[in-house]
């Protein structure tokens, strides 16, 4: 059932919702203790939040959210061990627009630490496993997100989050929907930053009209966060007809890199959006290849500044005080709260902004995200969207993840980053299997665009 | 060219102690990021200006007026280090 039809079930009181949270949270521990996808269950607070539940546009609706936003009074630890039993005292935006429309928070779900990662195989808890294969990694870093969206067979949204392609990556590998909005549609406040410039909080879905649905309560500018935009936000649900609609596919987001089968997948999509009407032809992207450093420069400069603050002081992971300075606390802290990716991260970053570098790498990146987001724009003055492969391959195995060096690792994302450095709109939307593994196709419009792929991806799932 | 004295350098710039296996893993994956990175250096970009952001973002700016804040217990209720209401922190001095 999707979920707008359950939310007005809910509000004729023909759900059973008490009856039917007994039964998700039975089925929630089964699938958690299958896949590893929730580092924390809610059943208590949301059994609770049940008892004066607003009849909004939410109404009983179950939500998971990414471990990486607050939720008041339930802890949060953007997966790192740095932010064990921290408890937030306020809720995020996000969960708090959630709560206000009648969303029920179920738990708190698994990702790579603080974000960085592809795989969600950087965790500090638990590391969630493929529900189509569980010897095959999630995808990440909003792993644990995709997972109960894929194995869930009840309503549910997942709330995710996406700085490099942590949403559409798992949304393909799991064979989900996944929308990034465009950079500054939803407000970011009560996000545990991983990069403040990219850092986007999105939706996972079964359906496209979930997504729509969850859109709607979710954008908006926010006074709290400054980097949100304040132009009107449309109703996501309203799908514009996709006949006529000029759809470019980026050649080199099907070159080298990029296994055949995949693109093969992906050009069947393609074919099929051309059936119902839409124009395609060939566009070039031509920065693609220095998207990637770009990309991590950028999103390790940002980090490192970011992660400056969990020093096991007045939250998080604290250590037994002695005599010292404060320096070499914060450094023992550090030294045992973060995992090996947060701290090549910090390093990396730090050493990209040190002076003496800092024109060599960090300003020559964001010069050279200019002509990234040039590019964009330069396609998007001829075309309304763009369709392209969402990762390069299927869901890897964990021993292939394990082989790869940190920069091998790093290449994955080659086909995310070009969008999420410039900020714009995209969506994953399941294409079709290999191998019994789900193959994902993106879908990517210009700045506040969000309804062009939410219409190109409800008319592709028709 | 990253070697492991500059590796120590940057982590403790950073508030990390690595350890001896650390310091040698990080360099010589560090190395091979770090040449990557100096692709970026084949791109002209004279004349280009940087975004550090993907879309033009202005100040925002609101009157200065107290609103609602945390009360002290709430501040300190994620610590264990407090003494008389306030955080506390190593016997620095």
């Amino acid at each position: 059932m999707i979920v707008g039809e359950f939310v007005k079930k809910a509000k004729k009181g023909k759900a059973g919702l008490e009856d039917f949270y007994v039964k998700l949270f039975k089925d929630l521990k089964r699938i958690n203790q299958e896949y590893d996808c929730f580092i924390t269950l809610c059943e208590e607070e949301a059994l609770k939040q049940l008892e004066n539940l607003p009849k909004g546009r939410l109404y009983g609706v179950p939500v998971s959210v990414k471990d990486a936003l607050c939720t008041k009074g339930v802890q949060t630890t953007g997966g790192s061990k740095i932010l064990k039993d921290y408890k937030p005292t306020f809720d995020a935006t996000v969960i708090k627009r959630i709560k206000d429309e009648g969303g029920v928070i179920i738990g708190k779900t698994c990702m790579d630490e603080f974000g960085l990662g592809g795989f969600s195989t950087n965790c500090a808890y638990k590391v969630p496993k493929n529900p189509c294969d569980k010897n095959r990694v999630t995808g990440g870093s909003s792993g644990g997100a995709a997972v109960v969206t894929r194995a869930l067979d009840a309503p549910h949204i997942a709330i995710a989050e996406s700085t490099g392609g942590s949403i559409s990556s798992p949304a393909s590998f799991c064979g989900v929907h996944g929308l990034t909005p465009t950079y500054g549609r939803v407000s970011r406040h009560g996000l545990l930053d991983y990069a403040n410039s990219l850092d986007k909080i999105g939706v996972m879905a079964k359906s496209i009209s979930d997504i729509a649905l969850m859109m709607n309560v979710i954008s908006g500018f926010d006074e709290r966060d400054m980097t949100s935009r304040k132009e009107k936000v449309p109703d996501y649900t309203m799908t514009k007809s996709v006949k006529g609609m000029k759809l470019g596919v980026p050649k080199e987001y099907f070159g080298k890199g990029v296994a055949k089968e995949v693109s093969d997948l992906v050009w069947k999509g393609i074919k099929k959006l051309e059936s119902k009407g839409v124009k395609v032809r060939e566009v070039s992207l031509d920065m693609t290849k220095y998207s990637l450093p770009s990309y991590y420069i950028a999103a390790m400069s940002e980090v490192s500044t970011n992660l400056a603050k969990f020093c096991g002081m007045r939250y998080g992971l604290e250590l037994p005080l002695k005599k010292e300075g404060f320096n070499e606390y914060f450094s023992r802290v550090r030294s045992v709260g973060f995992g090996s990716e947060a701290k090549r991260r910090i390093i990396l970053g730090t050493y990209a902004r040190m002076s003496g570098y800092r024109s060599k790498y960090y300003l020559k990146a964001m010069k050279v995200r200019t002509l990234v987001i040039n590019d964009f724009k330069k396609a998007f003055k001829r075309v309304d969207a763009l369709a392209a492969p969402t990762m390069p391959v299927i869901a890897p195995r964990f021993e292939e993840v394990e082989e790869l060096s940190p920069l091998e690792a790093y290449k994955m994302d080659l086909l995310t980053v070009g969008p999420n450095l410039a900020g714009v709109p995209h969506l994953s939307t399941p294409c079709g299997e290999l191998r019994g593994m789900p193959v994902g196709m993106h879908l990517i419009a210009n700045h506040l665009e969000e309804k062009k792929v939410i219409s190109l991806g409800g008319a592709f799932n028709e | 060219m990253v070697t492991e004295e500059l590796v120590r350098r940057v982590a403790a710039v950073a508030r990390l102690d690595l350890t001896k296996d650390e310091v040698e893993k990080f360099t010589s994956q560090l190395s091979d990021v770090i040449k990557w990175f100096d692709e970026l250096e084949k791109v002209d970009t004279k004349d280009v200006e940087p975004s550090f952001h993907p879309l033009k973002t202005e100040n925002v700016f609101r009157d200065d007026e107290p609103g609602e804040c945390l009360s002290q217990e709430e501040s300190l209720s994620n610590t264990s280090h407090k003494e008389d209401g306030f955080f506390k922190g190593p016997k620095s001095v």
